[in-house]
């Protein structure tokens, strides 16, 4: 599902005299159907680094991403939004919404773009919201008055209201009370249970534990030249 | 072209025939024969300055003295009355520079120049009608650009028009706009009929030939015998060619437009045919208003 | 899936100065692109020569037209782009006094282009003006008032709402938020968003506000003295800038 080859990045700095920093190169991951692989190494080692350049934040040096058959390295800003609507999720610990969008109604979203009915994505954003432990009496509120870990749970039931074949998963569960923490923890092996693709972060080692098939140390794609 | 008399005496006397000199006047008539090929485009010419200020008629008159000939009959009207200044001083320029016969019988005149009325008496065929208008741009209210405007026009862009009429229905319940009524000719163009009543609008499918001149704004143009002239208007406001609703106190006439003359400082008022021609035509025919006096009794 | 509009090679310049040079892009049905780039960029000569207000130098501007499918708009006839502009197109302009009829009401500047197109309904044309107000958040209380008598927000609201009741499937915004306060601004951006949402709309957005295009645009292209410097999808174009001008353009946003 999510296949990467030979992936290097480098930043160059125009306006700090051109410098050039290599941050990875050599990056060859898979990741397939059902599974879930976590990204382990030091701080500042990459993990985010490489969960940005397949969702297509950041552009690649060089080397492939494909996910779900798309180049994500070379395709079309629109090839990627499609990807993004349909295939290829991603859940960070921060939520960015339109202000004035009800909390029911931003879950319900990512539904609603892929063409599922009104009613049948709402029931769905109740059902998760309510996993979730979000009070009902807030749903029909902007979720930009919440406290953090409301927001980010909103954000987490927004990630997986679409059933998307391949996720990306920036630190689920940080911060998380342990009723929510089971909850999430649940959400994705009930994902990986439907044949999603999922790359995560996870610092809680007990959780990447038990939702990982497999780790991936990122610093073995440090450059030497960084290194 | 007409001889002058080259006397020195007669040189200091004698205006051309109709004031204006034969090149202006051929001038003229280019723009009004572009005009009547053109019904209701606005065709600019070279407005001359008249002896008299603008806004008294001086694009009408321009028309009329390009239009006369000596054997025409002229008759002058403002706002249907052939006895009021402008009117009168007008009649009397042309009896002057034309030396041409006048009338104030609709029936007689051969070019009937008018302000801001239609005879009511149907015209015929040979009868030239000049309407002096003030404004001939009917989109100049809500687009003051010309060039915006003719380019509205070239491309037949007439949807503000309808913004006019939208913004009297939603300000008045109905369209107010009373006078200047803007009409669509021959499916083409869209015109301003100068500020006659919208009453007289259904009459200007006519069998004469009416000529409109703008002296101050430059512009002729011209509705041939017997072309479609339609009044703009929404599917669900119909047009209506309205008057007040009552007869001429006077001839009792309840067929022609009225206007409202008030009598004392008590508020009494009455109705009188705007057409004066008209109103004595038929008192003299023995028709009495409900104020009127017959005809053979107020004869001194 | 073909574009709604291709832009091939298009430059205009004013004399000896470049306004813009060597422009070309695609956008398909529902995409929002936004232009970015400092005043004199050459942002808003780009939108003027793809909106038919400038005639580019050289270059074509093909639209996917309802009747005759890909024409290009430079050299159609005046008329045929000027019907283009009332109905498939939109233009929102940065000061909603250049977009709107100041001495009609807010029901007439919306039914304008009803009217120009046809309509000679009156009712129908006041109920789908009432309608669009109600969309665009301004109360059917205010129909018969003039824009004067409206704040900046909701001129710039009355102006979106003139522009999209034709149904158009390509807007040109030109700083649609511009000179507006912040608070209002938010409330417009959140409206524009829904509106190009529900409706399906492409758009070209003109701001040099990046956080305008973060909110609305799909796409991004930086422009500096007349050039493309960078395209990209907006995150990446934004978050990992490659060109030295873009970095700059990024890093000198104030952060909040």
């Amino acid at each position: 599902m999510i296949e990467i080859t030979n992936l290097s990045k480098t930043f160059t700095l125009h306006n700090q005299g051109g410098v050039v920093i290599p941050v990875m190169q050599g990056a060859n991951v898979s990741v397939g159907a059902g599974e879930c692989v976590g990204l382990i190494g030091a701080s500042g080692a990459g993990k985010s680094t490489l969960m940005r350049l397949v969702y297509g934040n950041y552009l690649a040096a060089g080397g492939q991403i494909l996910v779900d058959g798309l180049d994500v390295t070379q395709a079309e800003p629109r090839e990627i939004l499609a990807l993004r609507r349909d295939r290829l999720g991603y859940v960070s610990q921060f939520l960015r919404v339109v202000p004035r969008v009800p909390t029911l109604d931003v879950v319900a979203e990512p539904l609603l773009s892929v063409g599922v009915d009104p009613e049948t994505a709402r029931i769905r954003a109740r059902t998760l919201l309510s996993r979730l432990n979000i009070p009902e009496r807030l749903w029909s509120l902007s979720p930009t008055s919440f406290s953090g870990g409301e927001q980010q749970r909103v954000n987490i039931a927004r990630g997986f209201a679409h059933e998307y074949p391949a996720m990306l998963l920036d630190e689920p569960t940080a911060s998380l009370d342990a009723g929510n923490r089971e909850t999430v923890l649940s959400l994705i092996e009930e994902a990986k249970a439907r044949g999603a693709a999922i790359i995560g972060i996870f610092h809680d080692e007990a959780a990447r534990d038990r939702v990982c098939d497999r780790q991936i140390n990122v610093s073995d794609f440090t450059p030497e030249a960084a290194a | 072209m007409t001889h002058l008399y080259t006397t020195p005496e007669a040189e200091m006397n004698a205006y051309n025939f109709a004031y204006l000199d034969e090149q202006t006047k051929r001038m003229i008539r280019r723009a009004i024969l572009k005009g009547l090929a053109i019904p209701g485009y606005q065709v600019p010419f070279a407005s001359r300055e008249m002896p008299m200020p603008y806004g008294w008629g001086t694009g009408g008159v321009q028309v009329s003295a390009a239009v006369l000939m000596p054997e025409d009959t002229l008759k002058v009207i403002d706002q249907g009355a052939d006895d009021t200044t402008n009117a009168v001083s007008i009649r009397k320029f042309f009896e002057k520079t034309a030396g041409i016969a006048t009338t104030e019988q609709t029936t007689k005149a051969s070019v009937i120049q008018t302000r801001h009325r239609i005879p009511e008496a149907a015209l015929s065929e040979g009868q030239i009608l000049v309407y002096q208008v003030p404004i001939p741009e009917p989109l100049r209210f809500l687009e003051p650009s010309e060039v915006e405007t003719r380019k509205m026009h070239s491309l037949e862009e007439y949807g503000l028009m309808h913004v006019k009429l939208y913004e009297d229905i939603s300000r008045h319940g109905a369209i107010a706009t009373a006078y200047a009524y803007p009409v669509k000719v021959e499916e083409r163009y869209v015109m301003d009929p100068s500020p006659i009543p919208k009453f007289d609008n259904p009459k200007m499918e006519m069998a004469a030939i009416q000529l409109f001149g703008a002296g101050r704004e430059q512009r002729i143009y011209a509705i041939p015998p017997y072309t479609q002239v339609v009044s703009l208007d929404f599917d669900d406001f119909p047009f209506e060619a309205s008057k007040a609703d009552h007869a001429c106190d006077l001839c009792g006439a309840d067929d022609s437009y009225l206007d409202e003359v008030i009598m004392d400082d008590k508020g009494t008022r009455m109705f009188v045919c705007s057409d004066t021609d008209y109103c004595a035509a038929r008192r003299h025919a023995g028709h009495v208003g409900a104020q009127g006096i017959p005809e053979k009794e107020s004869v001194i | 899936m073909t574009p709604l509009l291709q832009v091939k090679d298009i430059a205009k310049t004013y004399g000896a100065r470049i306004g813009c040079t060597a422009v070309s892009f695609d956008l398909y049905p529902g995409e929002v692109m936004g232009i970015v780039g400092e005043s004199g960029s050459g942002k808003s000569t780009l939108l003027n020569c793809l909106a038919g207000h400038l005639e580019p130098d050289a270059g074509q501007v093909l639209f996917d037209t309802r009747s005759a499918g890909m024409q290009d708009t430079v050299t159609m006839s005046e008329p045929e782009r000027r019907m283009l502009s009332r109905t498939d197109w939109a233009f929102v302009h940065q000061h909603a006094r250049d977009g709107l009829r100041m001495n009609v009401s807010a029901g007439g500047n919306v039914g304008e282009r009803l009217m120009a197109v046809g309509a000679r309904h009156y009712g129908e044309i006041r109920s789908q003006a009432i309608d669009w107000l109600d969309r665009v958040e301004i109360h059917e209380t205010r129909i018969d008032d003039r824009p004067t008598a409206f704040s900046g927000g909701m001129q710039q609201r009355l102006q979106i709402a003139r522009n999209l009741v034709t149904g158009p499937r390509l807007v040109f915004m030109d700083e649609p938020t511009g000179g507006l306060d912040v608070s209002v601004q938010a409330r417009l951006l959140d409206l524009l968003r829904g509106l190009v949402r529900k409706m399906g709309l492409s758009a070209i957005i003109v701001t040099h506000d990046l956080a305008v295009v973060r909110l609305l645009a799909d796409r991004l292209m930086v422009m500096k003295d007349g050039h493309v410097v960078e395209t990209g999808l907006t995150d990446q174009v934004l978050d990992d800038p490659q060109h030295a001008y873009t970095q700059l353009l990024v890093s000198s946003v104030l952060q909040v």
